[in-house]
């Protein structure tokens, strides 16, 4: 086995500066994706203020976001159930870091909330607020916090994000 | 039962480096030279390409298999690329192997390439459209929520401490000094380094992460009536699996990979082990993230739920071991161009069980080692079993 | 492992311009439950591996391999993607079966073209990044500049490649999957627009929407389950310099050196005997010229007067494109190759209605993953 191995490292100052040439590009790709039956119609209920789920009747199971097919027993599904907005805290992180890599103060609490009315450890992603970092546990009981309807726009983000519920 | 036995022949890799002045073509070059040298063929002995590399978005090209092909020497041969994400490295090896076992070919190249500096500023910015466009894209997630959010529920499930897992970077880290490719080798880090390090998204922390990495690996398979003619140690392929879990991630418990278990169990059945424990002698586990390395040991049943942090403390997972578990310093030691690290698993056990490891080398004869990957949105598990 | 493999399932969604009322789940939801249906197979049971064909950016999304199991049935299975052309994926389960651990396979292939807004600037990005992007030439110049060589080369016509057109369009009126049928002449060929000199608007496939799977099976599998299997005789794929620099062009050697694999395979030394018809890339209609040719079936510069002679015609001595190829159906992006072999199929099982062709036993689909690649594929099927 050869001891050598190729590869030449480079330094960020290098292609900064120029000693290294280097070409940049930005990729125009724009896409608009069709929602389709099931996530058209989640869509649509978060303009009403509901979250939806949707029922499998062979499996016995609330999923979420709803889909129209189970993907457990491969039979079609058309219930949808309107769900709590309110649910339980199944994991979270404490990021100081954008997507885009920039260091932010106040980190930004994303979690996957096991919503009420779904069934169990079946929830959304989603970011929680109106909280402390060091308040946030696994286990809590939170509630969404809506857009006034009027700015609804049927998005995920029209719940601006989940807030603790006070026992 | 596999009816046509493949044998690894030969391997090579490039350096593993933040930033490679080298583009994807002649990274790919580079791996697929030294792999072929390893073992005296030539692309003439090629039959077919397999290629693994992970998103496209990294390099900015569209169709960057097609793009690749000829650094990967695949002009005027059948080739093709094949994509899952993070299991990717470990993948592509099973590509090669189907290739072969089918009857089709009797000597394919497998290659593995990551160039994810390309991607400018930070590569972790491409992993935005990793998630749901319509239902999550909108939150403006990010890479690390991801590993953060199943970090803490395996945690807060088994009651294992940031400590606990901290002494996986310090292993890997450790072992990774004695790699010549090696980009975060450091023989003195220590579990208070890694938990001083800054809070990315809690629970990570900085040195609990391997970072983005450009690098690239190749090896050679060939059918039996081959492997015995290029080499009087063919290091043989005894059994693979893969598996792919729901993309509804927010609706399965984090705490346990089962995608790995039954990617795993694929795996044990086609090569007859029955007690993986005691008949796998080196693991080279998934690494990107030091709690994965305990997270995948769980799924691959060679560690009880929760448990795998002590065999860590206990020291069985260190090179001499009882079960040394990535002894080349895994991703977080070696680095993670995330396909060419899958891959670069796979060739550490084919240097390991030929005793070409040198200062990595596992003491007492290692006969069989498993090599896994995973990726996607933490539903994808890739295996493989090698054996002397 | 000897045995055969067969086709004993297909499904399809579609094909047309856009299909707004379904997600890319729920399209392909609809063909891979159609194509279980088929082959009286449950994915949840039965089918022991799944691949799909996709590229990131047609999806706009990266690692779409993330997506993928949970409509077709695939989920905690083994399921794997191959960033290719659905032939590459029907390759992949062919040899997922040949190696005896797989009984039961499933692949498929779809497009929601349609949903990508800025396709010229996504496709403009396969380009090579320092060679040839900078010169921000839309990617079609290469089918342009491929065109112009083979014509050149050959003694190929323009006529003779609007011919193709007006074949190709006349047979998808009988197609009801084909959204593009059309009863045109050769005078509203070439009077179109021209998007890359020589090549015409009318004479590149405009996009469509769809999915399809294909379920393929072990020999055993296949007579216990299907009362009419569809064999798979042989199977090749290759790919050419992706550099444009160094290509040869007006001559497809990709096509070239995949049929010699599936014809070495299938055992078949005279093509043009050997093969009663065939679905060849017809995405530009001088392609299916080249095409034809660089398959063996003709020599250079004699598909152009063989076309013009009605050669291909459906009732001719060789019938290409029955279905209406891309130019009738659409260009499905990494779907196109299992589009062609549909047609294949339909033909050979007798249910291709309209369509249908008399006495036809081996047939030849091929395909090409589009500009600015030289990857192709050829399957060759029989009944």
């Amino acid at each position: 086995m050869s001891s050598d191995y190729p590869g030449t490292s480079l330094s960020e100052k290098e292609i900064q500066d120029g000693t290294v040439l280097s070409v940049q590009d930005k990729l125009l790709g724009n896409f608009a994706w069709d929602t389709g039956i099931a996530i058209g119609k989640y869509l649509a209920g978060f303009k009403d203020g509901v979250i939806l789920g949707s029922y499998c009747t062979q499996c016995r199971k609330t999923v979420v976001p709803p889909r129209n097919v189970c993907e457990w027993c491969y039979r079609p599904m058309s219930e949808y159930i309107p769900l709590g907005d309110t649910g339980v805290v199944n994991t979270f992180s404490l990021c100081y870091v954008t997507w885009d890599v920039k260091r932010i103060k106040d980190p930004e609490v994303p979690a996957v909330i096991d919503l009420d009315g779904a069934s169990p450890l079946h929830g959304i992603m989603h970011k929680l607020g109106d909280v402390q970092p060091d308040q946030v546990k696994i286990g809590m009981k939170v509630q969404a916090v809506w857009k006034p309807a009027a700015e609804r726009e049927g998005a995920i983000t029209d719940i601006l994000y989940f807030k603790p519920i006070e026992e | 039962m596999s009816m046509r036995k493949v044998a690894i022949v030969g391997a090579g890799m490039t350096k593993f480096v933040r930033r490679a002045l080298e583009t994807g073509k002649e990274l790919s070059w580079q791996a697929t030279r030294q792999a072929l040298d390893s073992c005296d063929l030539t692309m003439d002995d090629i039959e077919a390409v397999c290629l693994g590399t992970a998103p496209d978005a990294f390099d900015g090209v569209h169709m960057k298999g097609e793009y690749l092909s000829d650094g990967a020497g695949a002009w005027r041969k059948p080739y093709m690329r094949s994509y899952v994400g993070g299991g990717t490295g470990v993948f592509v090896p099973i590509q090669g192997w189907y290739h072969v076992a089918s009857g089709l070919f009797d000597v394919v190249l497998v290659v593995a390439e990551e160039k994810m500096s390309s991607y400018y500023p930070h590569a972790q910015a491409a992993f935005l459209t990793i998630f749901d466009h319509t239902t999550e894209r909108p939150l403006k997630p990010n890479l690390l929520w991801i590993f953060a959010l199943e970090m803490n529920r395996y945690m807060q499930t088994y009651g294992i401490s940031k400590s606990d897992i901290a002494r996986v970077a310090v292993k890997n880290k450790r072992n990774a000094a004695d790699h010549p490719s090696a980009l975060l080798g450091d023989a003195e880090i220590t579990v208070d380094d890694v938990l001083n390090s800054e809070t990315l998204a809690w629970p990570v922390n900085r040195l609990d992460v391997s970072p983005v990495s450009d690098g690239a690996v190749a090896i050679v398979l060939a059918a039996e009536h081959v492997a015995k003619r290029i080499t009087d140690k063919p290091v043989w392929i005894e059994g693979v699996g893969w598996n792919l879990d729901t993309a509804y991630w927010t609706n399965r418990d984090l705490a346990y990979p089962r995608y790995v278990e039954y990617a795993a169990r694929m795996a044990y059945d086609m090569a007859g082990i029955k007690e993986p424990r005691k008949q796998i002698h080196i693991v080279e586990p998934y690494d990107p993230f030091d709690y994965k390395e305990l997270h995948h040991l769980e799924g691959l049943l060679l560690a009880d739920r929760g448990q795998a942090p002590q065999l860590v403390a206990d020291g069985i997972t260190h090179r001499d071991g009882d079960m040394p578990v990535c002894p080349s310093g895994g991703l977080l030691g070696v680095g993670n161009p995330i396909a060419a690290a899958g891959l670069m698993k796979v060739a550490e056990l084919f240097w390991q069980l030929r005793e070409e490891a040198g200062a990595r080398q596992v003491p007492g004869q290692p006969k069989r080692g498993l090599a896994q990957a995973w990726g996607d949105l933490m539903q994808v598990g890739t295996v493989v079993i090698v054996g002397r | 492992m000897s045995d055969r493999v067969a086709i004993i399932g297909i499904g399809w969604s579609g094909f047309r311009p856009i299909s707004p009322e379904l997600s890319y789940k729920e399209l392909m939801y609809e063909a891979a439950s159609r194509a279980y249906n088929d082959a009286g197979v449950d994915p949840r049971k039965d089918v022991e591996s799944f691949i799909t064909v996709a590229e990131d950016f047609h999806e706009g999304t990266s690692i779409f391999d993330e997506y993928t199991p949970d409509q077709l049935g695939a989920v905690l299975k083994p399921m794997h993607t191959i960033t290719g052309d659905g032939l590459h994926g029907l390759a992949t389960a062919y040899m997922l079966v040949k190696t005896g651990q797989f009984s039961i396979v499933a692949v498929e292939g779809h497009s929601k073209a349609s949903n990508i807004l800025t396709l010229s600037g996504v496709t403009a990005y396969a380009q090579d990044p320092v060679l040839n992007r900078p010169l921000r030439l839309n990617t079609q110049f290469v089918a342009g500049m491929e065109m112009n060589r083979y014509l050149h080369d050959t003694g190929t016509t323009a006529q003779q490649c609007a011919e193709v057109v007006v074949k190709n369009r006349r047979n998808a009126l009988h197609n009801p999957s084909a959204p593009y049928g059309a009863d045109l002449s050769i005078g509203d060929v070439l009077s179109g627009p021209p998007l890359a000199w020589p090549l015409g608007s009318r004479e590149t496939a405009e996009h469509s929407d769809g999915a399809i799977a294909f379920i393929l099976a072990s020999e055993e599998k296949a007579l216990y389950l299907s009362d009419f299997p569809i064999w798979v005789l042989g199977i090749g794929w290759s790919n050419d310099s992706p550099s444009l620099e160094n290509r040869n062009w007006g001559v497809s050697n990709s096509t070239k050196d995949a049929a010699f694999m599936a014809y070495r395979q299938a055992g078949i030394a005279s093509p043009y005997q050997a093969v009663d018809f065939a679905e060849v890339d017809d995405i530009y209609a001088f392609k299916e010229l080249q095409v034809l040719e660089s398959l063996g079936f003709f020599r250079p510069g004699e598909a152009g007067p063989a076309t013009q002679e009605g050669l291909t015609q459906k009732e001719g001595a060789f019938p290409v494109n029955v279905s209406g190829g891309s130019l009738g159906i659409g260009n499905l992006l990494d779907a196109n190759g299992l589009v062609r072999a549909l047609e294949i199929i339909l033909q050979l099982r007798g249910e291709a209605g309209p369509r249908q062709l008399e006495d036809v036993s081996i047939g030849l689909a091929q395909s090409w993953r589009g500009i600015p690649t030289a990857s192709d594929a050829v399957a060759i099927f029989s009944n």
